[in-house]
């Protein structure tokens, strides 16, 4: 009985936390109707700060949480709010999610810069030295019932500012109708601002109690957050009642398992991911969504790739690997040869994501599971291990996908993120596990497993410029797979499916059979990419496939274009060739180099269509211009020749390798100014003054008055001559 | 699988549907029968699309069946409703805006190739379809170029593809001029010859009565009239709700 009351008040204590960060969550996201994955991140940052106030400048406490709580926690909701977060309504779920998720990213990289990692700094929790108040049977920490009676007051406090508070009624009213709010003259914006800053401080208030337990480490403490997300889901995000009940249900279940799950190297983890699988069966049980309409229409256009064009971006990428290949030293063969592989693993967003409109935050998980069946049964280097890795990872991912599936949207990014840390925290880590004595199940055997190199026809494709040609020949040949769905029918019904469901299901298509299979789809990719990463690791651990990089190639890709292949590799080429790049040239900005993701993806994540569109836009007229391009060729074969030959050295060589596109592309814009008219053909009339501006900012002609018949479904000519 | 005797008709009995506390549809009846345009009226917010919604399984009723064919399918899901052969257009138009006119059309025949053991090919199928409709000269255009009266013959179109029985029509004259409007009462008047049962939601009075069998009138969520053109004209009620004079 005791141990039972014991652990009740740890539960009940982390429920306390839980529906605090919670709310703050669902107080956001009602209002402003943007799911903030950086919540816990703030959470975390309040802690350190609290820490740095309390601990290392000696501040009284007092004076240490009303700073942290009353001044810079609402000043930080209101920044975001006002810098970032208004900016992106209207904006699809995907551009939200990478915006949020960029600023969670960030966040951590942030902490890390100023707070080093690896260095222990203990945070005790409030009054510590303290005795335990004495409940008769068990004992209560002074820390655990502050942490309760907190809970209570915020509880309590809310529900007074929503119900009785003109300001928080206008916010209930801001999550009915935002238009609707301003007309009856309210301040949506206001309101907003207001509903940031009692959601970061709520963060700030969670993150400065729960840190003392954990511990401060920025990445772990910043997704804790998924078990308020949890606590959040029970509420459908919405409710706060329900929030609050999920809490407890979260909180009592972590406490009872950590009382009572027999203490063994298999079940520890499962009490670490026990919010995650939680969130999972909400997600099981939660009503089916009704099936709507457009709500935004998105900005977003990616054209349809031509097979041209196709074919020489595989073939592009494939001589880019043999020059890298055979010029690049081993060591750093082993450091740039990650971009295909990972590549890849971005490429199998680009028909989940930037086709179907379906989110995934756990391809690197995927990765993780393909890695595991090449260690395994690629062992001696069998290449049929690959296709295992694929259809494993595959079947996996459909049967993470289908209780989340029917729901889409923000709780598809939720459950994936979910399944990212069950792997993370528990099944990655487990001990060879014995079935039944039949065969024994074997990830990671707790620590690293090594993979073997790839042997085909008798030939062991152990040195590393092999391995980088195996990838980047997938990596092409994968691309031009997608390319070719995006061009047939599966690609069309993706597309369809992404603008309108409720027409897709008028027509006759089966949602969930369509999403299931691109769902597989794309994680049999990521479970190829994991495979050829492993081969090149050739020791794979559980930390070459975390949440947080998963994160990271997700907003990357977005940057890049989620719509095409360019996108994928330009995420690949930016985490896994440009920052180690970086960090070789200028030694020094390792500091800071692991803020660009973050800040990358906050900034440029609302560009819909993504940074490769204007680098191809910005390279049509070289494609236009035959004698420039055969001309730069000419000149990068030459400049191989002299790098394979020793005239120059690789610095040269790529510098080389940069200066002539970008001087090809000059010339052939001043050679050739037709030729770009002729390249932008369609995109003549968007260029154009809009239409409204037409007469006024140039002349009117006949092709306008012709285009505003045809807007207005006007057809014949005469109705001009009689007028 | 269908041969020409056995086309459907739907049936709505008694359905209601409740938004909180507001009634936005009261006990509705209605019927479409093969070879006939049925035309539904009311002024905005009667309740008509939201009908449209439920016959088609986007929105449960509180109350009431929908049968076609004499299946009850008020529990199906609009998958399998669709595939009974029942399409819909939509009044806030939800095309493809990604894709072509003739990919829009193409997903629709492709849905259809894939479920059904009809021997078509469906990319000739969308060719004929194209023609059908007039919108050859813009076949390659990107939909969210093309004005709205054509938008919506790539809906009817994309519902073409489909073979339909049943056809739901909302407001698919509103951004046609006159005579846009006067072929498409043309094509409406032909898939009705072949058999189709059309349901057919519409302001404008003039193509309604042109083309139309049976009237019904919608109004607060209620049947307040069903009959032919001539006697919906004539309808005291009728009058009152859409012309507000207090007839009784």
């Amino acid at each position: 009985m005791d141990k039972f009351l014991t652990f009740t008040i740890v539960g009940l204590t982390l429920a306390a936390i839980y529906a605090i960060i919670a709310s703050g969550l669902v107080l956001t996201y009602t209002t402003t109707g943007i799911f903030n994955f950086a919540h816990g991140a703030a959470g975390m940052l309040a802690a350190f700060t609290y820490w740095q106030f309390r601990f290392v400048w000696g501040w009284p406490t007092p004076l240490a949480l009303v700073v942290v709580l009353l001044v810079l926690g609402p000043l930080f909701g209101v920044l975001l709010e006002t810098v970032i977060m208004r900016g992106l309504e209207g904006t699809t779920d995907t551009v939200k999610l990478v915006v949020s998720i960029s600023l969670l990213l960030f966040m951590i990289a942030l902490a890390q810069l100023i707070w080093a990692p690896g260095i222990s700094r203990p945070l005790p929790g409030f009054l510590a030295g303290n005795k335990p108040i004495n409940l008769g049977a068990t004992t209560i920490t002074w820390h655990q019932a502050i942490t309760i009676g907190v809970a209570i007051a915020v509880a309590i406090g809310l529900r007074l500012v929503l119900t009785r508070a003109r300001i928080g009624i206008a916010m209930r009213a801001a999550v009915d109708d935002r238009s609707l709010t301003t007309l009856n003259g309210a301040k949506p914006n206001l309101v907003s601002m207001l509903a940031w800053a009692m959601g970061t401080s709520l963060a700030a208030l969670g993150g400065i109690l729960i840190a003392p337990g954990p511990g401060l480490e920025a990445a772990s403490l910043s997704l804790l957050i998924v078990s308020a997300y949890a606590a959040a889901v029970f509420g459908r995000l919405r409710s706060l009642p329900l929030t609050f009940l999920g809490a407890i249900v979260i909180g009592l279940v972590e406490g009872y398992l950590a009382g009572y799950l027999p203490q063994n190297q298999y079940l520890t983890g499962m009490r670490i991911a026990s919010p995650a699988i939680i969130l999972f069966i909400v997600l099981l049980v939660l009503p089916n969504p009704r099936l709507r309409g457009r709500m935004t229409r998105s900005r977003e256009y990616f054209p349809t790739p031509t097979l041209a064009g196709a074919i020489g971006f595989a073939i592009t990428v494939v001589i880019g690997a043999v020059m890298l290949a055979t010029t690049l030293s081993d060591p750093d063969l082993i450091t740039y040869g990650r971009v295909f592989p990972i590549g890849i693993v971005a490429l199998s967003l680009v028909p989940l994501v930037g086709f179907a409109g379906q989110i995934s935050l756990c391809q690197l998980s995927f990765a993780g599971i393909g890695a595991i069946v090449m260690a395994h049964l690629g062992a001696g280097g069998d290449p049929i291990a690959l296709v295992w890795a694929v259809l494993i990872a595959a079947a996996v991912g459909a049967v993470v996908a289908l209780p989340a599936l029917r729901l889409s949207g923000i709780y598809l990014a939720l459950g994936t993120a979910a399944f990212a840390v069950i792997l993370d925290r528990w099944l990655f880590n487990l001990p060879v596990l014995s079935v039944f004595g039949l065969f024994d199940i074997n990830l990671f055997a707790n620590g690293s497993v090594s993979v073997d190199a790839i042997e085909l026809f008798g030939r062991s494709f152990d040195d590393p410029g092999t391995q980088m040609i195996i990838s980047a020949v997938t990596f092409a040949l994968v691309a031009l797979l997608v390319i070719w769905i995006r061009r047939g029918r599966l690609g069309r019904r993706l597309l369809a499916m992404k603008d309108s469901e409720a027409a897709c299901a008028t027509l006759g298509l089966n949602l969930i059979w369509t999403k299931l299979s691109v769902f597989a789809l794309s994680a049999g990719i990521a479970g190829l990419g994991g495979a050829l990463y492993a081969t090149q690791l050739t020791s794979i651990q559980p930390g070459n496939f975390e949440l947080v990089q998963s994160l990271q190639l997700f907003a990357i890709t977005v940057v890049g274009g989620i719509g095409a292949v360019g996108g994928a590799l330009f995420a690949a080429l930016s985490l896994y060739a440009f920052l180690p790049l970086l960090v070789t040239l200028w030694p020094s900005s390792v500091r800071w180099v692991g803020l660009l993701p973050g800040g990358a993806g906050i900034g440029l994540g609302r560009n819909p269509n993504g940074a490769v569109h204007d680098v191809r836009e910005g390279f049509l007229p070289l494609l236009a211009a035959r004698a420039v391009l055969a001309a730069m060729c000419v000149a990068v074969a030459g400049a191989y020749v002299l790098r394979l030959t020793n005239v120059i050295d690789n610095w040269a060589f790529v510098v080389l390798l940069i200066l002539f596109p970008v001087i090809a592309t000059i010339a052939a814009g001043l050679s050739k100014p037709r030729a770009v008219e002729a390249a932008a053909g369609n995109d003549e009339e968007i260029r154009d003054v809009p239409l409204e501006w037409r007469g006024i900012d140039r002349p009117w002609t006949k092709a306008d008055l012709e285009q505003l018949d045809r807007y207005l479904g006007l057809k014949e000519m005469e109705l001009h001559d009689v007028r | 699988m269908t041969s020409a005797d056995d086309k459907a008709s739907l049936s709505v009995q008694g359905v209601t549907v409740r938004f909180g506390g507001n009634i936005a549809l009261d006990d509705v009846t209605l019927a479409a029968n093969p070879g006939c345009v049925t035309g539904l009226i009311g002024p905005n917010g009667a309740g008509k699309t939201t009908l449209f919604n439920v016959i088609t399984g986007l929105l449960a009723p509180n109350a009431g069946i929908v049968t076609m064919n004499d299946r009850d399918m008020t529990k199906l899901g609009p998958t399998r409703r669709a595939r009974l052969g029942l399409a819909r257009t939509f009044q806030r138009l939800e095309l493809f805006s990604l894709l072509s006119v003739r990919e829009n059309i193409r997903v629709a025949a492709d849905i259809r190739k894939g479920w059904s053991r009809d021997k078509d090919n469906p990319a000739e199928a969308v060719e004929k379809i194209i023609d059908r409709i007039g919108l050859r000269d813009v076949a390659d255009a990107r939909v969210d170029s093309l004005p709205t009266g054509q938008c919506r013959l790539v809906e009817l179109g994309r519902c073409l593809a489909t073979k339909p029985q049943v056809l739901l029509l909302d407001e698919p004259a509103s951004g046609q001029d006159e005579t846009e409007t006067a072929q498409f009462a043309v094509l409406l008047r032909e898939l009705a010859a072949e058999g189709m049962a059309v349901v057919l939601v519409e302001h404008d009075v003039r193509l309604v009565m042109d083309v139309c069998h049976t009237v019904n009138v919608l109004d607060f969520g209620r049947i307040i009239a069903v009959g032919t053109p001539e006697q919906i004209q004539q309808d005291p009620a009728v009058l009152a709700a859409y012309l507000g004079s207090t007839a009784p």
